[in-house]
């Protein structure tokens, strides 16, 4: 077996008495262990004893069998694996950023604290709305932060709300966000043209009946704390009502969050604030160009109306300006203020992920608010031209105008029993990294397909051809699309094993 | 035979084997079909009540997620927890060693559907 296909564990590779790191002996009486007994670990566990070029070869090797951005393309639908600009790694790497202390006094941080006020600005002008915090770390503590939000400003003025409305195309985390918010989640119906129905929905074949939004309201009035809602929504389609939406919650004293998972389709075009959204998370590492997972920590930052203002996790960053004479430019200083009564307290160690907030603001002043909206405008031609060219060869079970993404089914396909994992494997002998699979689950066998504005028209137009070939291949050899993927290290991975019965912890013991 | 004939059914692919003291409750050949291979099952505590058509658990597959909804008004007498280790029961046996819950029915369930009816709605949903 080729070394490169057949990379064993680390612990495998481990020999006794082997290392990778020089120590000194000890020259100096060993200090006494005064760790309470409590604290210390029982069982250590093993470590691999490894050389050093062995550890290096090793995660080398193991990172050759990645897929990445840098590689190709990468159209993970609701991901937004956007490139991340090289410029964001100078900036942020410059050392008055990186090796600056967090616990350092406001004097010595004033270009950290710049920064951060800053972003908030530049994510105000965004958002359309009042204040923003930068410490959630990820898009699901951003909801988590926002209905908090709602929450406190609910009972700081004497409510006691019961329920938030949740449309059934939402992000999964929208629900369980609510749940963790001490919220009973209720369902909202969407309609044939995927976006939120107003009334309620009959199914023709078995004649259940999902709830739509106007009967919601009407049953539950006073008694819903607010409404989660993705826009445009999981389907890549902006909800054509927003307005109404908004302006009914507000009607029976609610509050409207909006996820911001897809504001990569809205940036420069269209404000949240505008349309009546009181609270909203970003993902710097979807629309601001921030790595993604293992490339670096998310970060969900939190934009507001000024009636939520005083609840926003503390400290904040505040500007004083001190006025020094008649015509001369005012000076700036910065600090924090702990001084907030109302706040839900931190939701973040320190002030967020910092090194993000580098990389989001490079990305802002590098592109200008100009090149922010061609950003924008681009992901949804890109989207729409991908639509054009696989629509028929695919089917489109919503067909109301696409904006950031595009979401197909194996409909078509799946009369010759090829059916969405199929398509997603074979994409990996293509080259390509599939696109998101059965999810929103309101599309049975959904492909979403999100090519952001990364990617060249060249660069499309081979993804495309991946796909009407494997639309070939279904309808001509759906054997070949059964057994993919035949080019990757490994074949077909047996996922419901590793579901059932996962193993998330090598042993000495272990078999593998 | 996919669908017992002694057997109530419902719009969302539960069954429930109605008795006065004591009903099952599971869900159906073609749900789990449907789903792919299960790999979680979550159940509600003993104790709990449901009103029909409320959610009173969810079923995972590899490939998604599902309420589970009640067939009728019902209180929670017992839930099988072997499932919790054996998720697989779902696909291999759906009306035998993966019952989901037991309960004790509070309403009639008049409205449920016989296997006759229901291997009619499922041959109407697969076109």
């Amino acid at each position: 077996m080729n070394l490169r296909s057949r990379e064993p564990l680390i612990f495998k590779r481990s020999v006794e008495g082997k290392i990778g790191m020089d120590l000194p002996q000890l020259d100096v009486p060993p200090a006494e262990d005064t760790r309470p007994l409590h604290l210390k670990r029982k069982d250590f566990g093993v470590l691999p004893s490894c050389s050093e070029p062995e550890i290096i070869r090793h995660f080398t090797r193991l990172s050759l069998w990645n897929y990445g951005m840098d590689q190709g393309m990468y159209p993970l639908g609701s991901c937004t694996m956007k490139h991340n600009p090289r410029l964001n790694e100078v900036t942020s790497a410059l050392p008055g950023f990186s090796e600056s202390h967090p616990m350092a006094s406001d004097e010595h941080l004033q270009g950290n604290l710049e920064l951060i006020f800053t972003l908030q600005e530049w994510l105000k002008e965004v958002t359309g709305l009042h204040a923003v915090t930068l410490q959630p770390s990820a898009g699901a503590a951003g909801e988590l932060t926002g209905v908090l939000l709602i929450r406190a400003y609910h009972l700081a003025h004497g409510h006691h709300k019961k329920f938030i409305l949740v449309p059934d195309s939402a992000h999964g985390t929208n629900p369980a966000t609510a749940a963790m918010a001490g919220y009973d989640v209720i369902d909202v119906a969407s309609g044939p043209d995927g976006c939120v129905s107003f009334e309620d929905i009959t199914d023709s074949v078995t004649g259940k009946v999902k709830r739509g939004f106007n009967s919601v309201i009407q049953e539950h009035g006073a008694d819903i704390a607010g409404l989660m809602i993705t826009n445009p929504n999981t389907l890549g389609i902006f909800e054509s009502r927003i307005g109404d939406i908004c302006s009914e919650i507000h009607r029976v004293g609610g509050l409207v969050y909006m996820d911001g998972a897809n504001m990569n389709a809205l940036v420069g075009v269209a404000r949240p604030g505008d349309f009546g959204i009181d609270v909203m998370h970003m993902n710097l590492h979807k629309t601001m160009s921030t790595p993604h997972g293992g490339g670096g920590p998310g970060a969900g930052p939190v934009a507001c109306v000024a009636a939520l203002e005083p609840f926003l996790p503390r400290p904040v960053v505040v500007r004083d300006t001190q006025k020094i004479g008649e015509g001369e430019v005012p000076e700036h200083r910065y600090r924090w203020d702990w001084n907030r009564p109302q706040s839900i307290g931190k939701v973040h160690t320190f002030f967020g992920n910092y090194g993000m907030l580098v990389r989001a603001l490079t990305y802002c002043m590098s592109h200008g608010s100009d090149g922010l909206r061609e950003a924008t405008l681009r992901a949804i031609v890109n989207a729409n031209y991908v639509r054009s060219q696989l629509v028929g060869v695919y089917h489109l079970p919503v067909t109301s105008p696409t904006m950031h993404e595009v979401v197909f089914n194996d409909a078509i396909q799946a009369k010759n029993g090829v059916h969405t994992l199929d398509i997603a494997k074979r994409l990996i002998d293509y080259g390509f990294h599939p696109p998101t699979v059965y999810f929103p689950m309101v599309v049975s066998g959904a492909l979403m397909i999100e090519p952001t504005e990364t990617e060249s028209k060249e660069e499309l137009d081979a993804f495309i051809h991946a796909m009407k070939s494997i639309a070939q291949e279904a309808s001509e050899s759906p054997d070949l699309v059964h057994q993919a993927p035949v080019t990757a290290p490994l074949r077909r991975l047996d996922e419901t094993t590793a579901a059932r019965k996962p193993v998330l912890r090598w042993l000495p013991n272990s078999v593998t | 035979m996919s669908y017992p004939p002694n057997l109530k059914y419902t719009k969302d692919h539960e069954w429930i084997q109605m008795d006065d003291a004591q009903s099952l409750i599971g869900i159906t050949q073609y749900a789990q079909e449907a789903l792919g291979d299960v790999v979680f099952v979550d159940l509600p505590e003993v104790g709990s009540t449901f009103k029909s058509g409320g959610v009173f658990g969810t079923v995972e597959s590899v490939k998604t997620v599902s309420d589970l909804f009640s067939p009728i008004d019902l209180e929670v007498t017992e839930v099988n927890a072997e499932l919790k280790d054996h998720p697989e029961w779902v696909n291999e046996d759906p009306y035998g060693k993966a019952w989901m819950i037991k309960v004790k029915p509070l309403s009639s369930g008049t409205d449920l559907m016989s296997a006759a009816e229901y291997e009619k709605l499922i041959a109407s949903e697969s076109h």
